[in-house]
């Protein structure tokens, strides 16, 4: 059975070689340039003594278009895989079968539904995994040196936070989960809906609901945060940034060293009595020493 | 001899209706069993519950000594063409033996290449591109080469052209000879079974009316009968027929002698009236 559903899997495993194939020549012609502007570059060595800023700016001015359209494109297509694995690979496993009516020669044959199901499952969800697995191990093997100079020349801005919504996703093994998953939903929604479109349009629908639900409201809960208490003081206050704080207040941000790339759930300023504090109450907060509070 | 089908009481619903209900009955092995009725009346339901494509919703229904689909030997026992034949669109004729050779431990490779150059199919076609008569002999040819010693077709000539018919029932009755495998055939024409069956049920709107055995069942071949069974003749099989017609719900069929060839009456077709009834009547001759 595991070599019939290897058989009929055929046609998407030489879709995904092809994807694959492609993918790995362009980030392979283009990475060795991209690695060696960052060795160059000397963010390595300083990123263990503090400000990396003006080094991170000239990298990035050196790379140009090119390399930041391929960075954009290949993340933002890493995001997209599990999303194309769930709709087209496991929602149509079994509503081709209850469609074409195929079950039906496929169920009464010697072997039981429950080994034709693991085998469908198995060969189908490992060739998920092992897909995205490459995918991301391409895309994190090229984009490495942009994902370690960015947040010294972006800050703490959520695109390029190793944690953030944008970068997790797409880098290490998060993919694999992420393929998993889609896989699962695809194989649930076809199993339950039975027609292939709908279907589709169901896993489509819920996948990219995770994808944007999860970090928003699960994945910020999943491991206590680190608080942090920073002092605004004469000193901080000229080199912190303002933000909107909790009930459209406007805060302020100092700038936290050591701390760059950090995700950051949440940032309140306080007094010293522990209240809330809005910078636009005071007008001249030079007497007060209200303290900052990071969350990360 | 044992019966090959042995439903008691098998009833299927859907949410609103029942597509087969109080079914009882014991199809004998060894025969070519017609299943005859108008459509809707539940033939492709007791099939389908018969490969354990759908499970009972009451009742109880064995096939060759066990529940359908209980396990790889049952299955293996159990050939079965569905209705409309169908068959991966995108794979050749040649990929649909390598998968009944991968999913059936007793495979006959020699049947499929004998069968494949009788029927004249091109092994590198795509099945999506077959005709309707060659995609039914694919599917035949699959169930047969997986050498059941029971095999049951739902509808396999319904969408045949009369050549393409005769054809595909010859070569049944050929594979019927030569393994010795039973046979259950369901059409809603019984002009299709009149020739090749010895032994008929007739489903009328979803319960069991008539079970009866012989080619001369196949009297029941008038339009009339479709709505609801009206021998002019009683049956009369190959072998002796012996006892009297007995109700079900009083005496669940019991051991059929060597021929297999005692008639089954329904309850219900009892209580329908004489016509039923009088099918099994020894002395209506």
């Amino acid at each position: 059975m595991i070599r019939l559903s290897m058989f009929q899997f055929r046609g998407q495993a030489a879709t995904a070689a092809v994807a694959l194939a492609v993918f790995a020549v362009i980030l392979a012609a283009t990475g060795p340039h991209l690695s060696g502007l960052y060795d160059s570059s000397g963010i390595a060595a300083c990123r263990a003594h503090g400000n990396c800023l003006p080094l991170a700016t000239s990298f990035a001015t050196k790379l140009g278009g090119l390399y930041t359209v391929l960075y954009f494109t290949g993340t933002g297509f890493l995001l997209l895989v599990p999303a194309i694995i769930g709709t087209f690979w496991a929602a149509p496993l079994l509503t081709r079968e209850f469609e074409a009516g195929t079950f039906q020669l496929a169920w009464t044959q010697s072997v039981t539904r429950t080994r034709w199901l693991a085998a469908k499952l198995g060969v189908g969800t490992l060739a998920a995994i092992a897909t995205a697995g490459l995918f991301s191990l391409l895309l994190t093997w090229w984009s490495g040196p942009i994902d370690t100079a960015a947040p010294f020349a972006k800050g703490n801005s959520i695109t390029f936070l190793r944690l953030g919504f944008v970068l997790f996703p797409t880098r290490g093994i998060t993919p694999l989960g992420y393929a998993a998953c889609a896989f699962a939903l695809g194989v649930t929604a076809g199993g339950l809906i039975r027609r292939t479109v709908p279907a589709m349009a169901a896993t489509l629908a819920a996948f990219v609901s995770i994808q944007i639900a999860w970090p928003i409201w699960v994945r910020p809960h999943l491991i206590p945060p680190a608080h942090k208490l920073v002092a605004l003081t004469a000193a901080t206050i000229p080199n912190a940034e303002t933000a909107v704080g909790p009930g459209g207040s406007t805060i302020l941000v100092p700038s936290l060293p050591g701390m760059t790339g950090n995700w950051i759930i949440s940032t309140q300023n306080i007094d010293p009595a522990g209240r809330p504090f809005n910078v636009n109450s005071v007008s001249a907060c030079q007497g007060n020493t209200p303290r900052h509070a990071t969350t990360r | 001899m044992s019966a090959v089908i042995q439903a008691s009481g098998l009833g299927k619903a859907y949410r609103r209706a029942w597509a087969l209900r109080d079914c009882t009955l014991a199809i004998p092995e060894g025969r070519v069993v017609g299943l005859v009725g108008p459509n809707g009346a539940g033939k492709t339901t007791l099939l389908r519950l018969a490969v354990g494509l759908l499970a009972p919703t009451c009742g109880t229904i064995s096939v060759l000594g066990q529940r359908p689909a209980a396990g790889p030997a049952q299955l293996a026992r159990a050939g079965f063409v569905a209705q409309d034949t169908p068959v991966y669109a995108r794979m050749t004729v040649a990929d649909h033996l390598r998968l009944g050779a991968w999913l059936n431990p007793g495979w006959d490779h020699a049947l499929t290449q004998r069968q494949v150059a009788q029927v004249g199919l091109d092994l590198r076609q795509r099945a999506g591109s077959l005709s309707g008569g060659q995609r039914a002999q694919l599917a035949l040819t699959l169930a047969l080469a997986k050498r059941p010693d029971l095999l049951m077709l739902d509808e396999p000539v319904a969408s045949l052209d009369p050549l393409a018919r005769r054809e595909f029932l010859r070569g049944l009755m050929e594979a019927v000879a030569e393994h010795g495998v039973s046979v259950v055939l369901s059409s809603h024409l019984v002009a299709d079974l009149e020739r090749v069956c010895d032994y008929l049920v007739v489903l009328v709107a979803s319960r069991v009316r008539v079970t009866g055995e012989g080619q001369r069942a196949a009297g029941l071949a008038s339009p009339a009968v479709r709505a609801a069974p009206r021998p002019r003749r009683p049956p009369r099989g190959p072998g002796s027929h012996r006892g009297k017609p007995h109700r079900q719900a009083e005496h669940p069929p019991g051991p059929y002698g060597p021929a297999g060839s005692r008639p089954v009456l329904d309850r219900h077709a009892g209580e329908s009236g004489g016509p039923g009834a009088r099918l099994h009547e020894p002395g209506a001759r």
